[in-house]
């Protein structure tokens, strides 16, 4: 019964490049990169004969002649007689710092949130619900300058807080004074202090090194007693009491640094028109971060809220069947399996966040987009130079997010056997 | 047995006792508070933080929304009035303004005479929309919401009415040109045909076409141009043709995305990663400033045309994430029973994976659609007059409004609120209509 089929012997014929599957998808693909290439190649043939009619040519050197223009928030040296590239650094830093500040306080606001809402207590919920409902239904833009607004037009100015007859006046011990263009909070200052490491762009505090150094040294020998714990209560069943030597491991050092280094809070003081001492941290920074944070805080704990969500209440019932207290069920069973749901869309809002951060422009806080995409641009005239290097980096940037975020997501996922 | 007991017992009562009422703390009002506000210390503490929490929100607004004045020309007087019947110092909400220029944040700088156009268009746009929302309505009615965007650009931009006529028969040319090659010469031939005709159509004839029809029959209304348009007639003119370009665009990028060829699906990664890592600023700068160099020398088209294409991709990448997302969710058999049913790769998308797979994404597609229409919010950055940022600077560039804050931003934010909380209920509302109990 074994009927021989042999592939028909009639030579190759043209049509078959459409008709035949097995050729089919090459001419496709050879047609698309055609196109792709004929597209590409346009466009470069537009570009480089549009520059040639106005004149211009394509060469990032502007980077290193003097930027002129001031930045008021700013975390490393800079001042006008700098360079474009060093105006670039400082908004990069800038769309780091407040990105960072946003995704700290955004996770807290949206897990708390995001638990809350499961709350029985009712009144919490429905609190919960209209928080992110509102917040999340209104374009961030708003929320940035709402938030810009309650702080130019609602605080007062700094010198409502001078005098006898102040009609403003310190919070928290006389160390913070939020005033209509700028907080002033309290900074750390070291006596001893063990002076920079030129690193050739900016400078390094030691100081701050060895508080890193100290904090990072406590966790990891914290988290050698707490294995040498588990070892313990696993061979003999009895799990030694560890408090007290992860509270002396954790915050020893890092007191004792602290001392050797003569660590003391420099307060603001209010002299003439102005605050003077303490950090001053420009409004539109606070008024940025904020928003954000809130914004996205509404999308997370929805993320949050999901997580939890989906994992089966058997979970829950079966920990307490074991005789394991609230607590320690949300601890040991729930949350580990929630966070594999939680983190995939927590890296995206993550990058959403520092994207958004871009809207800073709205306030006028100097990010990567009011630096090289705003002044630097208008300055030197040079579009597509500082429109592609800047879309280069937040590409960079988001890239890099994704990736970290996704190495800790491998690190939580169901290790299947 | 039990008759002896009976018997030997001293008192058996034989009928039921009536019914007692629950004590105090376990009924109504009080049951509810101690199960749900105050069932323990923690949630105690919580409840007083609450009512804590609405008491300085309302002890900081309802004065404010109690003082509101509706009628005043200008700030000044607006804060005069406040003082005159509330007393000095007190604090009021200024709703004048809103009345004085709410023309400004629905139609931005749009001629006053021409009002009714817009308004034309955005009641036709529920006319079209209707049969594409609602399953059950005629569908005869597609026919209008088909031709309702040549409507409802010949409604907001005006001019001949030859030319969005000329646009939209690019399509029927199209169709008409698959249909006539479709017998003789196979599906292939017959689309490449249906998509190179109306390009050259648009590209070389439709232009021509329209000026001779324009000078034979003259038939036109007053044109508007585009740095005329603002507020929410932007807002939403920009919204919904993202929209509505996106949805086609995502599914196209989603399947490159799966698709077996490696170049179709490098060039779908490369596409859709690039456009996500970037801020949608840095693309509408793109669309503002450098289209200028992408384009063939002395050639410029419209900003508002621009930023829709750019906010299209935007959130076309967006889309395919999540469509792809809804492909992956389906079972393999489900691919499996198409391929052995004999489908062939589009009749098999179009029948069996797309239906299922936009089914399980239309959570995430209309979140997508929020997070659109919010954006455009964003175009203010290339000069163009938001209803949030563009038209509350202008407004408060007046003498008269100057200091306004909170009124025009409660006013959008309502607007903006209100549109995107229906359409997230909507999508509750068709994800529960298309829920099948075998899932």
């Amino acid at each position: 019964m074994a009927i021989v089929t042999e592939a028909p012997k009639a030579g190759f014929r043209l049509s078959m490049l459409i008709y035949d599957t097995r050729y089919r998808s090459i001419t496709i693909q050879i047609v698309v990169l055609l196109l792709f290439m004929a597209g590409a190649a346009w466009l470069v043939d537009n570009t480089v004969r549009n520059l040639q009619a106005l004149g211009k040519d394509f060469n990032f050197s502007f980077l290193w002649n003097r930027a002129g223009y001031d930045i008021n928030q700013r975390l490393v040296e800079y001042t006008n007689d700098s360079t474009h590239g060093r105006a670039l650094l400082i908004g990069l830093l800038n769309t780091l710092l407040v990105a960072a500040m946003g995704c700290v306080t955004a996770t807290i606001i949206g897990v708390f949130v995001g638990v809350l809402r499961l709350s029985k207590n009712w009144l919490v919920a429905r609190l919960m619900t209209v928080y992110v409902e509102v917040f999340r239904n209104v374009p961030v833009l708003l929320w940035i300058l709402i938030i810009y607004a309650i702080f130019t037009e609602v605080m007062p100015a700094p010198n409502a807080f001078r005098g006898e007859a102040a009609t403003s006046s310190m919070v928290l011990f006389d160390s913070f004074a939020f005033t209509n263009r700028y907080a002033a909070a309290p900074e750390p200052l070291f006596s001893r202090s063990l002076g920079n490491i030129d690193i050739g762009i900016f400078l390094i505090s030691i100081d701050l090194l060895a508080i890193i150094a100290a904090i990072t040294g406590g966790i990891l020998v914290n988290r050698a007693i707490k294995a040498h714990a588990t070892r313990v209560q696993e061979a003999t069943g009895v799990r030694p009491v560890t408090w007290w030597k992860s509270l002396l491991v954790l915050f020893g050092p890092l007191l004792v640094v602290l001392f050797a280094l003569g660590f003391h809070l420099g307060y603001p003081e209010l002299r003439g028109f102005n605050f003077v001492g303490g950090t001053l941290i420009s409004n539109s920074l606070m008024a940025l971060w904020l928003a954000l944070s809130v914004y996205t805080g509404a999308f997370i704990a929805e993320a949050v809220r999901a997580g939890i969500l989906a994992i089966s209440h058997g979970q829950s019932e079966a920990a307490f069947a074991l005789g394991l207290r609230p607590g320690r069920t949300m601890n040991l069973v729930i949350l580990p399996q929630a966070l594999r749901v939680i983190i995939p869309p927590l890296i995206s809002q993550y990058l959403n966040l520092t994207k958004n951060s871009s809207l800073a422009i709205a306030v006028g806080y100097l990010d990567l987009r009011g630096t090289l995409g705003g002044i630097t641009l208008n300055q030197t005239g040079r579009e597509l130079e500082c429109v592609l290097l800047m879309m280069l980096i937040y590409l960079a940037l988001s890239l890099l997010i994704s990736a970290a975020m996704n190495v800790y997501n491998n690190s939580v996922r169901l290790k299947e056997r | 047995m039990s008759t002896a007991n009976a018997q030997s017992a001293a008192f058996v009562r034989r009928e039921m006792l009536a019914e007692q009422e629950p004590p105090l703390s376990e009924r109504g009002v009080i049951k509810w508070m101690r199960e749900n506000l105050f069932s323990g210390p923690l949630n105690t503490l919580l409840t007083i933080l609450g009512l804590a929490a609405v008491f300085v929100v309302i002890n900081l607004a309802l004065p404010w929304l109690l003082h509101s004045v509706w009628n005043a020309n200008s700030v000044a007087e607006c804060r005069a009035i406040i003082a005159e019947r509330y007393g000095e110092g007190a604090h009021g909400a200024c709703w004048a303004v809103i009345r004085e220029r709410w023309p400004q944040f629905l139609y931005g700088f749009y001629p006053s005479s021409l009002y009714w156009r817009p308004l034309v268009a955005f009641l036709l746009l529920f006319v079209a929309l209707a049969p594409v929302l609602f399953a059950h309505l005629p569908r005869k009615m597609l026919w209008f919401s088909m031709a309702y965007p040549a409507v409802a650009f010949w409604m907001l931009w005006g001019g001949s009415i030859w030319v969005p006529v000329m646009v939209m028969a690019g399509f029927a040319i199209g169709w008409f040109a698959y249909r006539v090659l479709l017998p003789v010469s196979g599906a292939i031939l017959a689309s490449i045909a249906a998509v190179l005709a109306p390009v050259i159509w648009w590209l070389f004839l439709s232009g021509a076409v329209a000026g001779a029809l324009q000078s034979v029959l003259p038939i036109a209304i007053q044109s508007v141009s585009s740095d005329k348009f603002g507020g929410f007639v932007l807002s939403i003119t920009i919204g919904l043709c993202g929209i509505a370009f996106s949805l086609p665009m995502g599914i196209v990028l989603a399947l490159g995305r799966r698709s077996d060829m490696l170049l179709v699906k490098a060039l779908s990664v490369g596409f859709i990663e690039f456009i996500r890592g970037v801020p949608l600023i840095t693309l509408l700068f793109t669309a503002s400033l450098l289209l200028n160099y992408f384009l063939p020398p002395g050639s410029n088209f419209d900003i508002i045309l621009r930023v829709i294409i750019m906010v299209t991709l935007f959130s076309a990448a967006y889309i395919a994430e999540v469509i792809r997302g809804g492909l992956a969710a389906l079972p393999r058999g489900q691919y499996e029973a198409a391929d052995a049913l004999g489908l062939d790769y589009w009749r098999a998308q179009r029948l069996v994976i797309m239906p299922q797979a936009l089914k399980i994404s239309i959570p995430g597609i209309v979140s997508s659609f929020i997070g659109l229409f919010k954006d455009t919010t964003l175009v203010i950055f290339v000069g163009l007059l938001d209803p949030l940022k563009g038209i509350t600077d202008a407004v408060r560039a007046s003498i008269d409004w100057k200091g306004v804050y909170w009124e025009p931003y409660i006013f959008v934010g309502a607007i903006f609120f209100a549109i995107c909380f229906s359409m997230s209920r909507y999508s509750m509302y068709l994800e529960n209509k298309l829920k099948r109990d075998n899932r």
